[in-house]
């Protein structure tokens, strides 16, 4: 099968690599460039794994392919915090309150939520829940997930020190 | 272990491994990426039963890029029917039992849409799904075997011809007599009861990745199993290799809830045979359609069942006859319709019992457990019996219950049946009562009968409350074991064989740890899962990881805990008795200055020159094995509002409390998750997850957009209370947590929905659906007009 050239620049770097037209964002991501922090769960867009940051808006990355991708800017879970100490308040607070038990789902949930939290200081459990709705989660029943949101939300607004 | 008041057991200690899962650098089996790695995929059945008349792989072959294709005929004597799992249980009557377990690749019939047929192997998993479509394959179809009922007929038409019946198992269990039960009944109530059960779907699918190095002689699996060290038993056997050959190697696992406890898989038997076949890596990973095809299920059981009470609502005996499908094969044995015999007794006095069930083979997916694994059938029974009695004797449902319950000074109890670890059904300990009038305390039942309820319904609301109660057998055999080792860095390494998929092992295990040793929690760290790190053990199954693999860990960690003190009370001079541990430290208590720390002690415990005293084990390292004598069980009552749309059927939970025993909690916050995250999974069963398959038996629901998992919308926020009371046959006091919250949840919301109606309509059957809730409501409706 033919290849074709993209360009994409994935949690700050610019990487340009012949793909088939058919692979898969998730595949690219995952097999091309080794960012195996995103996950596949059901690669028909229901379950939200594999979940990434395209241009700033969250996308599912199984429902795209690698070529449509070209040229544009991704962030994937790799890109949140750099390292596993200093991790970006979400996954602090997914961390303090329980919000996730195997993992496979997380990091779709925090790419999801993301530009939720930066943009609700002080949001409402229902709008918490339907910011959830587009991801499955089959450990936690979502109650901790609720409440890592609204811990995130006053961390990340709460009033800076004078 | 105490109830004095401790810095690590029992707190709500944040997780270990949770940095690793959040930034994306935990390692599930589909990250591993190997040299030369190349890709596998199946062609599988598209009948549910047909005999094969030929298979033609030759084009497939052809294609560039594809390495190999196997069908049964290429595995030669490889080619064995899988082994079964559980052997039949040790019961005084059961007539029949039909061994028939799945076989590596299809031979001369299909028996369930997905099984496998031809492996192929090609050098990207693009190219393997290419290939599959070149494949052909000659089918003569066969009328498919659906229905249980249908499946008993005598010219019914067989799975297993040979076996020359569709009855899997026949199995009859008694306790007293139900004779004498019928003949001092005051009533006798007696209904038919069908509860399915589900897909676990769980977030990451099966997976396999195996190596073999041809130039070590090793073979090392990836796998996405509940048990690896029964893998990598069954390999080396099956591979002829020598045990220490084979690593296998289950990583983080993304859920596993039961079906990942099923072994072989086919795809388990053929990738570690493919990867010595061709000497390179193979990856498998299953897509979400193979998934919900392919990968273990639990589905329905018919039960016609019959309580006999006295006037004032004492349960004088249960008689229950149950058809269960087990699927294509039976590889499991019998432990889903026994935990469904069993649980069924409930926290209940029962004097008499009689239950027979017969497991029946039909030509659909194969069944084994799924998180409350048959249990929850067993609770809707009895529960739906109690409700029923409840009304027909003018009772409160809650005093019927509290009547019933076996009191707290009769334990341990017997329940006089054979439980599935083939031990008598014997509760270790158990206090019904409390959990009860906490519930109803958390619930506001009285308020809500007496005032709440009809001030909804003058709203022109409908809304119906719902309590049961239940008890789960956990932490059953035979044993887990445990190694725990200070390192000369004064951090402690745990390896323990039981694999984890997300219940919190390597925190709640290390805070078991702390305790003894004095280390912080995130200075210890557990391996689970890898047989080169520890090679015994069975698995994570029956809510059993805490209680079985927790309490070896115990014991391992205190005997390292008596090294110390030995150690150290020589150097230091003093009794033993006066020494204590804290912050890495064993210093004398009252001096902290006079102190030393652990990881010094692991150097001079393996001195590299000197005479070292007869009979000593060098490093501060010790070993234990636990098994139980008999599980543990836990129990608990749930109780929730309803509120039900009669126009639509559809219904909105208003408030959901859980009062849970599971003997002595390690961290409550872990135990939180699990109970959130098993009634998510029940709410899931009762409403809005179906399995269907047609006529034909093609499953109808292979996606998430027909199989529906619940999302944050359907699920509530839940209000949680424990009650303790520690089991006396495990050194932590401990009970089983993992599947509790997902077992009673099916009785609930038929009690709620009832009571939403004011008992216009009797449910017998789980699911539900806003289909069959309209269908009740205005059936009613048309009864009364």
């Amino acid at each position: 099968m033919q290849k074709l050239s993209i360009e994409v620049t994935v949690n700050g770097t610019t990487y340009r690599r012949d793909v088939e037209p058919r692979l898969l964002l998730s595949d690219f991501l995952r097999h091309e460039l080794g960012l195996t922090g995103t996950h596949v769960g059901c690669e028909h867009g229901v379950c939200g794994a594999c979940t990434i940051l395209l241009d700033g808006e969250p996308v599912r990355s199984c429902l795209m392919l690698a070529v449509q991708a070209n040229g544009h800017t991704i962030t994937t879970v790799e890109g949140v915090a750099p390292n596993e100490t200093d991790l970006h308040p979400l996954q602090q607070a997914f961390r303090e309150t329980h919000a996730l038990q195997c993992g496979y789902c997380t990091p779709g949930f925090l790419m999801s939520l993301l530009p939720f939290v930066e943009t609700h200081p002080n949001p409402t459990d229902d709008e918490i829940r339907e910011a959830l709705a587009g991801n499955l989660c089959r450990c936690t029943g979502y109650q901790h997930i609720v409440e890592a949101v609204k811990l995130a939300c006053r961390l990340m607004h709460a009033p800076q020190d004078a | 272990m105490t109830a004095r008041e401790t810095r690590y057991f029992g707190k709500p200690v944040r997780r270990n491994e949770d940095p690793k899962l959040l930034t994306g650098r935990a390692l599930f089996v589909d990250d591993v990426d190997l040299p030369g790695m190349l890709h596998a995929a199946f062609y599988r059945s598209p009948y549910a039963h047909a005999r094969i008349r030929a298979i033609d792989v030759s084009a497939a072959k052809a294609m560039p890029g594809v390495v190999a294709v196997y069908t049964a005929e290429d595995l030669g004597d490889y080619w064995q029917p899988g082994p079964l799992l559980v052997p039949p249980p040790p019961v005084h009557k059961m007539p029949v039992f039909n061994k028939r377990t799945q076989v590596p690749l299809a031979k001369e019939k299909v028996r369930f849409v997905g099984e496998p047929i031809v492996l192929v192997v090609a050098e990207s998993r693009y190219i393997a799904e290419d290939a599959l479509e070149q494949i052909d394959v000659a089918f003569e179809p066969l009328p498919a075997v659906v229905d249980v009922e249908a499946a008993l007929a005598p010219d019914a038409p067989l799975v297993h011809e040979d076996a020359g019946t569709n009855i899997a198992a026949h199995v009859i269990q008694e306790k007293g007599n139900w004779e004498e039960a019928l003949a001092a009944a005051d009533v006798v109530i007696e209904r038919r009861f069908v509860y399915d059960h589900g897909h676990a779907a769980p977030m990451e699918t099966r997976g396999i990745v195996a190596h073999w190095d041809a130039r070590m002689q090793t073979l090392t699996v990836w796998d996405t199993t509940q048990a690896p060290i029964p893998i990598r038993n069954g390999l080396a056997g099956m591979l002829g290799l020598s045990e220490h050959q084979v690593r296998v190697i289950a990583p983080f696992i993304g859920g596993g809830f039961g079906p990942k406890i099923m072994m072989f898989y086919q795809e388990e038997v053929l990738i570690p045979w493919a990867s010595m076949q061709l000497a390179r890596p193979i990856k498998w990973i299953e897509d979400r359609r193979e998934n919900f095809l392919a990968m273990t299920q639990e589905r329905y059981q018919i039960h016609d069942a019959k309580i006999a009470l006295t006037r004032d609502g004492k349960i004088l005996g249960v008689w229950d006859s149950f058809l269960h499908d087990t699927g294509a094969y039976i590889p499991y044995g019998l432990t889903v319709p026994l935990n469904a015999q069993c649980t069924l007794l409930g926290p209940y006095v029962v004097p008499h019992y009689y239950s027979e069930f017969k497991a029946v083979f039909t030509t659909k997916a194969i069944v084994t457990p799924y998180r409350g694994a048959g249990r929850q059938h067993g609770v809707f029974v009895m529960e739906r019996l109690l409700d029923i009695a409840a009304r027909e004797l003018g009772l409160d449902r809650t005093e019927i219950r509290r009547k019933n319950f076996i009191p707290p000074d009769a334990f341990p109890w017997d329940n006089e049946i054979i439980y599935q670890d083939f031990a008598p059904l014997v509760y270790d300990s158990g206090n019904y009562e409390p959990a009860l009038d906490k519930a109803m305390e958390m619930i506001g039942y009285r308020r809500f009968l007496e005032e709440e309820k009809a001030r909804y319904r003058a709203e022109g609301r409908h809304v119906g409350l719902g309590i049961v109660a239940y008890v789960e057998g956990t932490g059953i055999g035979p044993y887990e074991g445990a190694r725990v080792q200070v390192q000369p860095n004064g951090k402690v390494i745990v390896a323990t064989g039981v694999g984890t998929q997300g219940q919190g092992h390597f925190t709640s295990f290390a805070q078991v740890v702390a305790e003894q040793l004095g280390v912080p929690v995130e200075d210890i760290t557990v391996v689970t899962g890898d047989t080169a790190e520890f090679h015994w053990g069975t698995g994570t199954f029956a809510s059993r990881g805490a209680v079985v693999a927790g309490s070896a860990i115990y014991e391992a960690a205190k005997a390292v805990r008596e090294k110390v003190l030995r150690m150290a009370s020589e150097e230091l001079e003093v009794s033993p008795d006066d020494l204590e541990l804290a912050d890495g430290n064993v210093f004398v208590r009252g001096a902290p200055d006079r102190a030393l720390r652990l990881g010094d002690l692991a150097i001079a415990a393996n001195p590299l020159r000197g005479a070292v005293a007869p009979d000593t084990e060098p490093g501060l390292e010790a070993t234990r094995y636990f098994g139980p004598p008999r599980g543990a069980t836990a129990s608990g009552v749930h109780a929730m509002l309803l509120e039900v749309d009669p126009e639509t059927g559809f219904v909105r939970i208003l408030k959901y409390v859980v009062v849970h025993d599971c003997g002595t909690v390690i961290n409550p916050l872990i135990v939180e998750g699990q109970i959130h995250g098993g009634v998510a999974q029940g709410i899931g069963n009762a409403f809005y997850e179906k399995i269907v398959y047609d006529e034909h038996g093609q499953l109808l629901t292979a996606s998430f957009m027909d199989y529906l998992v619940p999302t944050a919308m359907e699920v509530p926020p839940m209000e949680v209370a424990h009650v303790e009371t520690p089991s006396p046959w495990n050194p932590l006091g401990a009970k089983g947590v993992g599947e509790a919250g997902a077992i009673p949840v099916g009785p609930l919301f038929a009690q709620a929905l009832e009571d939403a109606f004011d008992n216009a309509f009797e449910v017998t059957e789980i699911p539900l659906s806003p289909q069959q809730v309209w269908a009740l409501v205005h059936g009613s409706k048309e009864k009364q007009s």
